[in-house]
């Protein structure tokens, strides 16, 4: 740690941030503004996630870095690196044994315990962006609810797919009060958000915003009364573990066309294989 | 006065007449607006204006460009503050006025999405380009909280096949719509939610003539039809006369003459609504 | 019989302001009344203020002075005190007007021009289009021309279809500027049976005819107009001229 503040982060930027995660907590789905620092690696490789994580880390934290559910791509074993070098805290791959766990587009298939804190990296924090450019009108829809163009986004996808064919970052209703992203998560993630037990939040570095959703909090995903919402489904099971519950990637093994599902969440099938060996 | 009776006429009194009464000729007032005045230098903008519009009246407010009538039209729906003056909105069968600028932002803001309307003269700024026909249809209805997508489907065709486009389309993107249809498709997207007040900017501007005939006998129509009550400005007189019941005549940000429209057109009184009726061509 | 319509001290000028605020004084002192059931036609010359007289009793010409009052059985109304709102319903219910030339919007049907006065009082589509066929019936005009806008007919045509118009909402006071004007012996007897009717039926109205014939045979009083020009000569100006105004489209 020679040279570092605990961390990475310096104390005042943390009690700013952490401010501004009190906020957030308090009021579900809202996006707080934060001054975002310089982190030592480029933007969109997880600087929001990274800045909350570093501000809520304590010593005895037990740290658990994915992304898109994997323990061992490059980004998740530098993040990894990184903290075990400014904080010298514990870091695992097992879901159950971390106390917080950051992640990139994915959220664990074991379910979360109470006690637990899941950091999202997000790219795009205002799900309103992709209608309405200015942040100064994004803000007054939020403030005044006016959510119907959400649901031409929808609509639209409906009248062109026959389904709404947006799978990930699907647009969620926080305790019944603000429309927010959930980040790129794949949309069968999105139950999982509805009354977690554990703490969820979620930081934009580029945009420099934080939001949050407490324990136990209603999460509903927008959609239409003939067109409910839904999650993928596999007619295949996991090649390695057998799960049918989890969330599969497709794999090409060779060049011949060969090809396997794996469950994306490589703690998850792990146990799996290790209980029924 | 009057002369004796020419040879042959009949006494008209031998069989007594049905009773005849006055019509009910006083109409709730929905908009009043007073004094209103919004300046961004002297003679431009809109100044003292002071009028009120009647439950299913069409109002025309004519005069040249820069005379002020656009600031006027955005100061009337909402969407900038008077310097001075006021614009109260009576609802029907509401004792309650509506001060528009003393109320908070987003109860202003409800108002001109579900009770108001506003129709631009460019199609494009009134219209999601990017979404469908029926998306542009329905989204105000969304925003009322209508989350049924078949019944939204069913009202997006109904509204098309109401202002003349082929409900087939209702999948189409307006870019691929002529400058008539997508006209035609903004008004569909406003009147959807049966507003009780319109505003139109020059809503056949940049129409070819024959598109405008077809876009006015349709405006004509649903204005009887659902009862709207209208602000409706244009430069164009003949416009005016087909679609207004009365005018407002505006010249340097203040209104010269008002009145019936046939009267305003026939019988100008102002010597600039000479000026401007006399400069008219006709074929 | 208390007439329906009373015209007391009635005056018109017009000052037109692109030509040094030249005063033209087109009428003076005028006075009339009208009852139920009358047919009262205004007579002289053409351009001594006959059509403007009309234009002014429907609210298309400002008064200059005097009074006019409609004298209902629930209490007069002053239509030179009226506000501009108020003549709304009343031109849908009480004064309706013939005039000499149409106007209307292009692309609209026939039929849907003659319906419009009575679609504007909310009467039912179907039961408005079956009266208004039938008044077209009555005036000759062919029925593949029904379907069709008068934009393109013939003056005559064009004359019978605004006469549907016009009687079809069986206004209580008409106002009748040269409804015959153009039309062959069959369709001017076809306008006075229709004026025949409106009076039996107790309508009061005010016209101007120059075919002798037609007059004689609807006309209850004559109404010269000539005592109350101001100068002859000088008001021998068609009104209708001066900001050019577009009945001729």
């Amino acid at each position: 740690m020679n040279g570092y503040n605990f961390a990475y982060l310096d104390e005042q930027t943390k009690r700013m941030i952490r401010r501004a995660l009190l906020k957030a907590v308090a009021i579900p789905g809202y996006q707080v503004p934060f001054g975002g620092r310089e982190m030592p690696m480029p933007y969109g490789w997880g600087t929001g996630g990274m800045q909350l994580t570093a501000s809520i880390l304590g010593a005895d934290d037990v740290l658990k870095v994915i992304d898109q559910g994997a323990d061992d791509t490059t980004n998740a074993v530098s993040i990894r690196a990184f903290f075990e070098r400014v904080a010298g805290v514990e870091t695992t791959t097992a879901t159950r044994a971390a106390s917080i766990i950051q992640t990139r587009h994915r959220i664990p298939e074991t379910p979360l315990e109470p006690g637990q804190i899941l950091v999202f990296q997000v790219p795009i924090p205002e799900p309103l962006r992709f209608i309405e450019p200015s942040e100064r009108e994004t803000r007054l829809m939020h403030a005044l609810e006016e959510y119907g163009v959400m649901h031409v986004k929808l609509y639209e996808d409906i009248a062109r797919h026959g389904h709404i064919a947006t799978t990930y970052a699907y647009p969620v209703k926080v305790d019944g009060r603000y429309v927010m992203d959930p980040s790129p998560i794949p949309k069968f993630d999105n139950p999982k958000l509805d009354m977690s037990p554990a703490l969820l939040l979620f930081g934009a570095g580029r945009e420099k915003r934080l939001y949050a959703i407490p324990p136990h909090t209603r999460v509903e995903s927008l959609d239409f009364e003939d067109h409910p919402f839904e999650i993928q489904r596999w007619d295949e099971r996991c090649a390695l573990c057998d799960s049918a519950e989890s969330f599969l990637d497709e794999v090409i093994t060779d060049d011949a066309g060969g090809r396997m599902f794996v469950c994306s969440d490589t703690d998850y099938c792990e146990r799996r294989r290790e209980e029924s060996a | 006065m009057s002369r004796p009776d020419l040879p042959g006429s009949q006494c008209p009194e031998a069989e007594p007449a049905p009773s005849l009464r006055c019509p009910d000729l006083a109409r709730p007032v929905l908009l009043d607006v007073q004094e209103v005045t919004r300046l961004y230098g002297p003679g431009k903008g809109c100044e003292a204006v002071d009028f009120r519009l009647h439950a299913g009246e069409v109002l025309g407010i004519v005069g040249e460009s820069g005379s002020g009538k656009s600031t006027l039209l955005r100061v009337l729906a909402g969407l900038e503050a008077p310097d001075a003056g006021r614009v109260v909105y009576h609802r029907p069968g509401d004792s309650l006025e509506t001060d528009l600028y003393a109320i908070g932002e987003a109860r202003r803001r409800a108002l001109l999405r579900l009770e108001w309307g506003l129709v631009h003269q460019n199609p494009r700024d009134g219209l999601r380009m990017s979404v469908s026909a029926g998306a542009n249809v329905g989204e105000r209805l969304m925003a009322l909280g209508q989350r049924h997508y078949g019944q939204l489907r069913a009202a997006g065709q109904d509204w098309m096949t109401q202002v003349e486009l082929d409900p087939e389309r209702i999948d189409d993107v307006p870019h691929t719509f002529s400058g008539g249809m997508q006209q035609r498709l903004q008004i569909a997207r406003t009147l959807v939610t049966r507003p009780r007040l319109v505003f139109m900017d020059e809503p056949t501007g940049g129409l070819d003539v024959s598109v405008q005939a077809r876009l006015l006998d349709m405006l004509r129509t649903l204005v009887r039809q659902l009862g709207l009550s209208m602000v409706l400005v244009t430069h164009d007189l003949a416009v005016a006369r087909l679609l207004a019941h009365r005018l407002l005549v505006m010249r340097r940000g203040r209104v010269v003459e008002a009145g019936l429209t046939d009267q305003i057109l026939d019988d100008p009184q102002h010597a600039y609504t000479q000026l401007l009726v006399s400069s008219v061509l006709t074929p | 019989m208390n007439p329906i319509l009373t015209v007391e001290g009635l005056g018109k000028g017009f000052v037109l302001h692109g030509q040094g605020g030249l005063a033209l004084t087109v009428m003076r002192d005028l006075a009339l009344d009208l009852r139920r059931g009358e047919c009262l036609v205004l007579a002289g010359p053409s351009g001594i203020g006959k059509s403007t007289l009309l234009k002014i009793l429907y609210g298309n010409y400002l008064a200059g002075h005097g009074r006019i009052r409609l004298h209902f059985d629930d209490g007069p109304l002053t239509l030179t005190e009226l506000p501009a709102h108020a003549w709304h319903a009343l031109r849908r219910d009480v004064i309706g007007y013939v005039s000499q030339f149409l106007r209307v919007v292009p692309r609209v049907s026939t039929c849907e021009v003659v319906m419009e006065p009575l679609l504007a009082r909310g009467a039912d589509a179907v039961e408005s289009r079956l009266r208004a066929e039938t008044l077209l019936a009555r005036l000759n005009l062919p029925e593949r021309l029904w379907s069709l806008p008068p934009g393109t007919f013939s003056g005559g045509e064009q004359q019978r279809v605004n006469i549907a118009r016009g009687f079809i909402g069986e206004h209580p006071l008409l106002l009748l500027d040269e409804p015959t004007a153009s039309l062959d012996a069959a369709n001017r007897a076809v306008v006075i049976e229709l004026i025949r009717e409106a009076k039996a039926r107790g309508a009061a109205m005010l016209g101007i005819f120059h075919d002798e014939d037609v007059r004689e045979r609807v006309a209850d009083r004559l109404l010269p107009l000539e005592n109350y020009m101001d100068d002859p000569s000088r008001a021998r100006i068609d009104a209708s001229q001066l900001f050019q105004e577009n009945d001729h489209e």
